[in-house]
């Protein structure tokens, strides 16, 4: 029980939240909507830490988060920087032009 | 202490040769092989001395939670073998003296940790060390190989490089198949005592896939028919001095692993698979031979003959007795210095005429009278003459598979005639008759010369006087066979 | 003097070695010289060692030089032994050694690899000694390969001509047949015996089943088929002609090819008591001497006809040795090496004459040009022939009445042999020095009698050719074998004769008629009638051209041995090795590439598909762990 919440709808918030993102990752091919739903499914993975932690009253939980949030941003600024690389080099984003590695 | 040193002197040794510039880095390679060479010897008195000298061993922790540590001996038998890598690196480098290769410092550096490795592989007393000295072996022989060998030398490479690793990896099962049988006070052990032990625990049945696993391994590397495809395209590729360590001192790591890493540990397994194994062997001699006969490519020619020696070697081995292991290890050191001096020999048809081809020389006895009597008398160690270092080993050797099983022996033996033709034949195409015009042939540069004499000074002597070398190898084999019982 | 025996080979391998380094600083006739006198000094030696042994009462003595070859319980010396036999030996190869030495500075004097020769032949004295010295098995081995050797660099003396080169390479290799009998005998008497030292083995060889006595006994004649040229391995023989002459008296005709006999005469006790391996010495011996005496009658070149009779008188001392006459072989060996070296340096000194010809369709009438050599060679034919007072006529008679106590069908295929040898022989002395002079008018002009290096030994050859048969008078004359006596000591198992006096006359008397009528008929044929042997083969009959075609047995061995190896080599090469073996392993190599470019076409790069099938594989497992 969190401040009268069922620990049951974090639960089911943060599967319906990483759903979106699996489905949106593996749906879509634009590379700026691929991170973003990436950070989706990252979110509703530190969602559920944030829950679990006040339930058990355990603060490591918490600590992860932010540590997910730190990886999160600099893998952000890493990924934004390869791809604006790619849109210079190819006029694109779309993933399906960026099969093969060699070229 | 001793036999640290001779493990780390090379490599340090390779690690300066590495960063040295241009064709000082040969001086220096040639300069530490040598003081290599002096440190073997001294290790030789010694062991003539005290064999049980603390000198000669040294033993420590390195990983403890798995049981491995760093332990490694001189004893009989591995000194003989590493006595044959450091008298035979020097040479091999000495026979470089002609070539000018790209990036001395790495070929000549390869060749110093080739040697590191093969010491180690010699010496190693522990399974886990013994497998690491054994895979280390190939990789700078791979580099010698793929940078500095002949046509289409990346596909036969890569060829034996995967065949050989291929085998190695059974041998790998195999020992930590072993490894996980060892019990020493509840802890696991890697010890080469505790495998041998580990290994005579074993059913018959077990024995004999642990046989197997092991014998692939050192099969290939020997190579003993039908497994042997992969070594006289190597061969023939691979630069002169990188032939020379594969048949001169790789090739007997095949050969001392039966003896060291295999009879020892599965008694069972060979008294059930040995008559197989030798069988393979004994094919090995004569189909060598055969087709040794007509080859045209006298580098080939030597490859296959190479096969048909190491058949016998093998064969002797595995009839695991005092003539037939002592005679292996007796062999073992003449066919090292023989095939070194027979690559060597090509090399020079080579670099003279142009050509290795049979068939388009002739005649060069008339254009340079002491190569012919060097090469005569190089040809004589190989066919076993009596007087001549291949005479001892070629002897004990049939007298071993012999006491095994007369059959083998008298078809293995076959060796004694198939020899001769191919090797004289071979002989007379090149050397003799009148000479032929396209053949040109000069004198011979004097480091040529050093390495053929010191070859032939080396098969002579140890063949009329052969007792400094065979008195350490009947030990070496009496204590092996103590260690069957 | 005997513990001084290790000096004996240690002479002539110093010639050697002298000659080897230092021969091309040397003057050509201080390198002969020195070799000849490496060889005389052994020669001394031996006499000395022989006079020492026949005072003494002891008849073994064993020198040991060195400790050679150990493993476990196989002990290997190189030790010597001098007993009757091996002192014996001594005397024949030093002393004949010595005098081809000599004849050799002459007759070799313009060819450029004189000291070369000389290095050769110091060499094969050397290991000639060894083979007669040795004390156990393997050293005899150690001689025997090394002789081999050396007849290999002698027949290929003259290496730029390639038929040399292949009748060199030919021995070679027929010999290293033999040498693997004769190794597997060794490592055979080894497991029975546990040592291979005669003076050890021999008082064993009763312990042992005879089985195994026979079949060692067959293995070490194997090795004496080798290397005394008997059926099927004789074929290397006349071809080895192809060396210098002096080269075919010494090895081809006096010691060399005599090793085989002296081998099996060493092992006596071995063909003594296996009766299989003694009749097999014997037939073997006798075919041989039959077959290639047959062969010698239609050749014409000089040196085939003496190679093909020494073929024969080798398997007349084979038969000799079969029908346990061990003593009568050696005794023939020694006649045998007398008037035989006598016959091929004679050869040599008309070849010399002739300026290098050797048909002797082209020779004849040079009895008056040559004279020395013209008498000596007659000495020698009379000698081979069984002329009575002869050396050869003692020692062939003993062996053939030994032969006719044991078979009477051995002792007339003997004689038979014995018949052919006069005719052939009486053919070539008559062609060469009898009728007009049928070489070019240049030839006829060079004739010149050969220097004195050369007469000088063909002169005291053709002594010993005469007197030698003093050395075994026949037992029943009531002189005493010396022979016979000296030799005793050695052969363990003894048979003696056991004819009447008056059989043995009679066929003593048989064969002096035998020889006579030979001779009168060869006589009748090339010195009466003048016959010439025919030019071309065409007109030969059938079955004269297949003797005169050796039988075709060099061209039945192409096809049926060298030829089918090279095939098989071929075959073994191109099809099983590249095509089959290699195939298969790169077939492994190849599967697993295509297996990897059907799995790698899950390797697509689309990303979508990544990712689907791993969050699929995800809940896979989610869902295979709740359903457990």
């Amino acid at each position: 029980m969190i401040n009268g919440i069922s620990i049951n709808y974090y639960l089911m918030l943060s599967t319906v939240l990483f759903i979106i993102g699996a489905v949106g990752v593996m749906a879509r091919r634009n590379t700026i909507i691929l991170f973003m739903c990436i950070e989706l499914m990252l979110n509703a993975v530190n969602l559920l830490l944030v829950a679990f932690s006040v339930l058990h009253n355990d603060a490591s939980g918490q600590v992860f988060v932010f540590f997910i949030m730190a990886v999160a941003a600099a893998e952000v600024a890493v990924g934004l920087a390869i791809l604006s690389m790619i849109y210079r080099n190819i006029k694109s984003i779309d993933t399906d032009l960026l099969g093969n590695l060699k070229n | 202490m001793l036999t640290a040193l001779l493990i780390l002197f090379p490599f340090l040794a390779a690690l300066l040769v590495f960063f040295t510039k241009g064709n000082n880095a040969r001086n220096m390679a040639m300069l530490f092989s040598v003081v290599e060479f002096v440190i073997s010897m001294a290790a030789f008195f010694q062991f003539k001395n005290n064999p049980d000298s603390a000198l000669l061993s040294f033993n420590t922790a390195w990983v403890p939670s798995l049981g491995i540590r760093l332990s490694a001996a001189i004893d009989g038998l591995s000194l003989l073998m590493v006595l044959l890598t450091t008298f035979l690196v020097p040479l091999i480098i000495l026979s470089s003296y002609k070539n000018n290769y790209n990036t001395p410092n790495y070929f000549y550096g390869l060749i110093l940790m080739m040697q590191m490795a093969l010491v180690g592989v010699f010496v190693a007393n522990d399974g886990f060390l013994f497998y690491v000295f054994w895979e280390l072996a190939l990789i700078p022989i791979y580099f010698i190989c793929l940078l500095w060998g002949g046509e289409n030398r990346s596909a036969i490479t890569f060829k034996f490089f995967v065949y050989t690793l291929l085998g190695s990896l059974f041998m790998l099962i195999g020992l930590i198949y072993l490894y996980n049988h060892t019990n020493v006070e509840g802890l696991k052990s890697w010890a080469i005592r505790d495998l041998y032990e580990a290994g005579r625990s074993l059913t018959a049945s077990q024995q004999s896939a642990v046989f197997w696993l092991i014998f692939i391994a050192f099969a290939i590397k020997m190579p003993i028919f039908p497994l042997h495809t992969w070594q006289p395209d190597t061969y023939v590729t691979a630069p002169t001095q990188g032939t020379m360590l594969l048949s001169g001192i790789m090739l007997k790591m095949g050969t001392f692993g039966v003896i060291k890493w295999l009879l020892p540990i599965v008694p069972l397994g060979l008294a059930k698979w040995g008559s197989t194994a030798i069988c393979l062997s004994a094919i090995g001699v004569v189909y060598a031979s055969i087709i040794a006969i007509q080859q045209k490519d006298f580098k080939r020619l030597i490859a296959y003959s190479s096969i048909a020696h190491v058949g016998l070697i093998a064969a002797g081995i595995l009839a695991a007795n005092q003539q037939g292991i002592q005679g292996a290890m007796m062999q073992m050191l003449a066919h090292g210095v023989n095939v070194i001096g027979l690559f060597f020999i090509a090399e020079i048809l080579l670099q003279q005429t142009g050509t290795r081809d049979i068939p388009s020389l002739g005649g060069i006895r008339n254009l340079n009278a002491n190569f012919a009597i060097l090469f005569l008398i190089i040809v004589l160690g190989s066919v076993a003459l009596p007087l001549t270092n291949g005479f001892v080993g070629e002897f004990l050797l049939i007298n071993g598979i012999y006491q095994y099983n007369a059959g083998f022996a008298a078809f293995a033996g076959l060796t004694v005639i198939l020899g001769a033709v191919y090797m004289l034949r071979g002989y007379q195409n090149i050397m003799l008759g009148e000479v032929k015009p396209s053949v040109h042939f000069g004198k011979l540069a004097s480091t040529e010369k050093a390495v053929l004499v010191i070859i032939c000074i080396t098969i002579i002597a140890f063949g009329v006087y052969p007792k400094p070398l065979n008195d350490i190898a009947e030990q070496g084999t009496k204590a092996i066979l103590q260690m069957m019982k | 003097m005997i513990k001084l025996a290790a000096l004996i080979p240690l002479f002539p391998l110093l010639g050697f070695l002298i000659n080897a380094f230092f021969g091309k600083k040397i003057s050509k006739g201080l390198s002969g010289t020195i070799a000849s006198i490496t060889v005389l000094a052994s020669f001394i030696v031996s006499i000395l060692i022989f006079m020492e042994l026949h005072a003494s009462h002891e008849k073994q003595h064993v020198v040991n030089v060195f400790s050679w070859i150990n493993s476990g319980s196989l002990q290997i010396p190189f030790e010597f032994l001098i007993d009757p036999l091996s002192s014996w030996f001594l005397l024949i190869i030093t002393g004949i050694g010595f005098l081809i030495h000599v004849y050799s500075i002459g007759y070799m004097h313009d060819d450029e690899g004189f000291t070369r020769f000389f290095t050769y032949l110091n060499l094969f004295v050397f290991f000639m000694l060894l083979l007669v010295l040795g004390n156990n098995f393997l050293i005899t081995f150690v001689g025997w390969e090394g002789v081999g050797l050396c007849s290999y660099l002698l027949i290929g003396f003259w290496f730029k001509n390639t038929a040399y080169n292949n009748a060199a390479k030919k021995a070679f290799i027929m010999n290293r047949i033999g040498d693997l009998g004769f190794l597997l005998g060794i490592i055979l008497i080894f497991v029975t015996f546990g040592s291979i030292s005669y003076t050890e083995v021999f008082d064993k060889a009763g312990t042992a089943e005879t089985s195994t006595i026979t079949a060692i006994a067959l293995l070490l004649f194997i090795g004496a088929m080798g290397k005394s040229a008997q059926l099927p391995l004789y074929t290397w023989l006349p071809d080895a002609m192809a060396g210098p002459t002096p080269v075919s008296a010494l090895i081809h005709a006096a010691t060399m090819v005599t090793a085989g006999i002296f081998m099996v005469v060493r092992a006596n006790v071995f063909y003594s008591i296996s009766d299989v391996a003694s009749n097999t010495v014997a037939i073997v011996g006798v075919a041989t001497a039959l077959f290639a005496a047959t062969i010698g009658l239609f050749q014409n070149d000089i040196k085939k006809i003496l190679a093909y009779s020494t073929v024969s008188q080798l398997g007349l001392m084979f038969l000799g040795l079969g029908v346990g006459a061990f003593s009568s072989s050696v005794f023939h060996v020694t006649t045998h090496a007398f008037f035989k070296a006598l016959l091929f340096l004679g050869a040599g000194s008309v070849i010399h004459a002739m300026g290098g010809e050797q048909d002797i369709r082209k020779m004849g009438g040079l009895w008056g040009k040559i004279k020395i050599t013209a008498i000596t060679m007659l000495i020698g034919t009379l000698a081979i022939s069984g002329v009575p007072g002869l050396s050869g006529f003692f020692s062939k008679d003993e062996i053939l009445a030994h032969t006719y106590e044991h078979s009477k069908v051995l002792w007339l295929l003997g004689m038979i042999t014995s018949m052919l040898t006069a005719f052939y022989m009486f053919r070539l002395l008559f062609l060469t020095f009898f009728g007009k002079f049928r070489g070019t008018h240049e030839q006829e002009h060079h004739l010149h009698e050969s220097p004195f290096s050369m007469t000088v030994p063909l002169m005291i050859l053709a002594v010993l050719s005469i007197f030698g048969g003093l050395l075994g008078l026949p037992e029943f004359w009531g002189t005493g074998n010396w022979m016979h006596h000296h030799l005793d000591p050695v052969i363990l198992r003894k048979n003696d004769s056991v004819l009447s006096h008056e059989t043995e006359w009679t066929l003593m008397i048989l064969a002096v008629a035998a020889a006579a009528a030979v001779i009168l008929f060869a006589w009748m044929v090339y010195m009466k009638n003048r016959v010439l042997p025919v030019n071309k083969e065409e007109q030969l009959k059938p079955w004269q051209r297949v003797i005169y075609n050796k039988y075709y047995v060099d061209e039945i061995y192409d096809f049926l041995i060298r030829k089918p190896l090279d095939v098989l080599s071929n075959i073994f090469h191109k099809f099983l090795d590249v095509q089959l073996i290699d195939g298969i392993v790169n077939g492994i190599g190849s599967g697993v590439k295509s297996l990897g470019s059907v799995v790698r076409l899950a390797q697509s790069g689309n990303i979508g598909f990544y990712i689907t099938s791993m969050v699929l594989g995800v809940v896979l497992i989610i869902l295979l762990t709740f359903l457990k």
